[in-house]
C-alpha cells in the first residue's frame, strides 16, 4: 500500500519542533491583530501531534511559524535544531485551502516538491517521466484519485483537490509533515479511509506530524498527543497523550475509553471558546 | 456542439468583414463618392494588386522595422516589468517616471530621434520600440505584483529560492497578462513605425502613403492602410494562437485541458 514511498534514512534525536513563548502579531500600530499569544510547544521527533481548538485561534498560524512562512513577533521558533526554513527540514505542508497551481495538471502539482526539494530536484528532469511519475500515481491511487492525474485543478471537486493536496505534502517523504485540516472537505467514509492511509504511512516512516483538525475523533484516531488551544488569540490550554494501541481502527473510536477522551477534550474546547456547557447543549 | 458554435462564430466574423466592405462599396456607388475622397474597396484592392511589385519592398521594410522595434520593446518591457513587479520599492519609485514617459505623444519624439540618428530606419525602430514597450511593462509588472501569496507560499514552504518562485509561479502566472500586452503592443508597434516613416524616412509603407497622398493618389493611400491592417491582424492572430496554447489554463478552455 505504501510502496510509493521509499524507506528513509533515519536522522533524529531531540525535539523536532520547539516553540518557546512564540507569539504572532499581524500588522502594525492600530491595525495590529494578535493571532497567537506567547505559546510554548515542544514536539519530539517522530511524534504525531494533533492541534485542536476553536476557529480563528491561531492553529494555521502555528503551522506557518513552523514552516518558516512567517516569523514570530516574539519568542523563538526552532525546527530541526535551527531557525525554521523548509530547506533544511524537508517539510511537507498541506495548506488549509488546497492551493494547486492552476497551470499544472494534478500530477504535475503533486510532483512539484520533487522539482524543488533537494535531493530530488537534481534528478527531476531524468525521472519525472518514469519513477517520480509512478510515485505520484501510486499516491493518487491511494487517496482515490486514480485517473485524475492528467486533469487540471479546476476539473476536480473541493474534496478531490484536498486529497491531491495531501499527496503533494507526502510525495517527497518529508521528515516533518504539517497538515492543516487535510480531511475537512471529505465525507465521513473517505475521511476514515484516509486516516488509515495516513496512519500506515506514519507507522512505516515515523515522520514528525503536526495535524490541525476540528474533528476530535480524527485527533484521537491519529495522534499520539493532542493539544487544545484557547480561543483567539490562542495559546495551548491542554496537552494530553493518547495511548491507544496501534494500528488503530475506526471500531476503536466507539469504545468507552475513546469516547471518554473525546468528551473530555470537547469540554476543554467548549471552555476554550468561552462558552458554557449549557450553551453548547 | 462547441465545435459547431465555434465554426459559426468564425463564419459570422467573415460575414461581418465581407459585409463591411460590401456596404462601403455600395454606399460609395449609391452616393457617387469620388475616389479622390473615398475610393471603393474594389479600387483599393485593384491598386493593391497592380502595385504589389513596387509596394513589396516597402511592406518588407515596414514589417522588419516593426518587428525589430517590437522585439526590442518586448525584451526591454519584460525586463523592466519584471523588476518593477518583483520589487515593491521599484514599483513605487519607477512607476511615476514610466507614466510620464508614456504620456509623451510619440509624434513629438520622432524629430528628436531624427536629430540624433538621422532619418531612415533607426528612428522608426526606436519609435515603435518606445510606443510598444509600455503596455508590456505595465502588464508584466501587474501580473507579477498581483500573484496570489498563497501560490507563492506553496513553493516557499518547500524551501524554494526566489528564482524558483519566479520561474515556477511568477512566470506562468504572468503569461495571460503578457499575451494581452503583446496583442496590444504589436498594433502599437505598427503605429510607431508608420508614424516615423511618414515623418522621416524614404522607405516603408508609411512613406509610400505620405507621397501618395501628396500626389492625390488616394487609392494607393488606402492600399497602404489595408496593408497595415492586414499585417496587424496577421500578427495578432499569430499571438492569439500561441496564447491559446500557453495560457489556456487561465480561461479553463476544454481544448487546453484535453491536450
Ligand atoms: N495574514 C493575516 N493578516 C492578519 N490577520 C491574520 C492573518 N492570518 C490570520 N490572521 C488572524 O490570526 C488569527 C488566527 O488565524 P488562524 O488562521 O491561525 O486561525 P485558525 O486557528 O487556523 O482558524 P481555523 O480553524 O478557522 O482555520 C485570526 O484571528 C485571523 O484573523
Ligand atoms: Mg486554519
Amino acid at each position: 500500500m505504501t510502496d510509493a514511498l521509499m524507506p528513509l534514512s533515519p536522522a533524529r534525536g531531540g525535539a523536532a519542533i520547539d516553540l518557546s513563548q512564540a507569539a504572532v502579531i499581524f500588522g502594525r500600530g492600530a491595525k495590529a491583530t494578535r493571532a497567537l499569544q506567547p505559546t510554548t510547544l515542544r514536539i519530539n521527533d517522530g511524534e504525531f501531534v494533533a492541534l485542536v481548538g476553536p476557529s480563528g485561534c491561531g492553529k494555521s498560524t502555528i503551522l506557518k511559524l513552523v514552516s518558516g512562512l512567517i516569523a514570530p513577533s516574539g519568542g523563538v521558533v526552532v525546527v530541526g535544531g535551527r531557525e525554521p526554513s523548509a530547506k533544511a527540514a524537508r517539510i511537507g505542508m498541506a495548506f488549509q485551502n488546497p492551493t494547486m497551481l492552476p497551470w499544472l495538471t494534478v500530477e504535475q502539482n503533486v510532483m512539484l516538491p520533487l522539482k524543488i526539494v533537494r535531493p530530488f530536484r537534481s534528478e527531476y528532469r531524468a525521472k519525472r517521466k518514469t519513477e517520480f511519475r509512478d510515485r505520484a500515481h501510486a499516491l493518487l491511487d491511494q487517496v482515490g484519485l486514480k485517473g485524475f492525474a492528467a486533469k487540471y485543478p479546476w476539473q476536480l471537486s473541493g474534496g478531490m483537490l484536498q486529497r491531491a493536496n495531501l499527496c503533494r505534502a507526502l510525495i517527497h517523504e518529508p521528515r516533518l509533515l504539517l497538515l492543516d485540516e487535510p480531511f475537512g472537505a471529505l465525507d465521513q467514509f473517505t475521511r476514515e479511509e484516509l486516516w488509515g492511509v495516513l496512519q500506515d504511512l506514519w507507522l512505516l516512516h515515523r515522520p514528525t506530524v503536526l495535524l490541525v483538525t476540528h474533528d476530535l475523533k480524527e485527533a484521537g484516531y491519529l495522534a499520539s498527543r493532542i493539544c487544545v488551544m484557547s480561543a483567539r488569540p490562542g495559546r495551548i490550554l491542554d496537552d494530553s497523550p493518547v495511548e491507544f494501541p496501534r494500528p488503530r481502527t475506526v471500531a476503536m473510536t466507539f469504545e468507552p475509553d475513546f469516547v471518554a477522551l473525546n468528551q473530555r477534550l470537547r469540554a476543554r474546547i467548549v471552555e476554550a471558546r468561552g462558552g458554557s456547557e449549557e450553551l453548547a447543549r | 456542439m462547441t465545435d459547431f458554435a465555434a465554426v459559426r462564430r468564425k463564419l459570422w466574423a467573415v460575414v461581418l468583414i465581407v459585409g463591411f466592405f460590401a456596404l462601403w462599396e455600395v454606399l460609395c456607388l449609391a452616393l457617387g463618392v469620388s475616389d479622390l475622397v473615398l475610393p471603393r474597396p474594389s479600387q483599393v484592392f485593384a491598386t493593391l494588386f497592380e502595385r504589389l511589385p513596387i509596394l513589396w519592398p516597402h511592406i518588407l521594410q515596414t514589417l522588419m522595422t516593426t518587428m525589430i522595434g517590437f522585439v526590442g520593446g518586448v525584451v526591454i518591457g519584460v525586463a523592466i516589468g519584471a523588476l518593477i513587479g518583483v520589487s515593491k520599492v521599484a514599483y513605487d519609485t519607477a512607476y511615476p517616471l514610466l507614466i510620464g514617459f508614456s504620456s509623451i505623444p510619440k509624434v513629438a519624439v520622432v524629430p528628436i530621434f531624427v536629430l540624433w540618428f538621422g532619418s531612415g530606419t533607426v528612428p522608426a525602430v526606436l519609435t515603435s520600440l518606445i510606443i510598444c514597450f509600455f503596455p508590456i511593462v505595465v502588464n508584466v509588472a501587474t501580473g507579477l505584483a498581483t500573484t496570489e501569496p498563497e501560490l507563492e507560499d506553496v513553493l516557499k514552504a518547500l524551501g524554494a529560492s526566489k528564482f524558483d518562485i519566479l520561474w515556477n509561479v511568477g512566470l506562468p502566472r504572468v503569461m495571460p497578462f503578457f499575451f494581452a500586452a503583446l496583442k496590444v503592443s504589436i498594433t502599437y508597434a505598427f503605429v510607431g513605425t508608420v508614424l516615423a516613416e511618414t515623418v522621416a524616412s524614404n522607405r516603408g509603407v508609411g512613406n509610400v502613403m505620405m507621397s501618395a497622398s501628396s500626389n492625390f493618389d488616394v487609392p494607393l493611400v488606402f492600399a497602404g492602410l489595408f496593408i497595415l491592417a492586414a499585417l496587424g491582424v496577421a500578427l495578432y492572430v499569430a499571438f492569439s494562437l500561441i496564447e491559446r496554447r500557453v495560457t489556456g489554463w487561465a480561461t479553463r478552455r476544454d481544448d487546453f485541458a484535453a491536450a
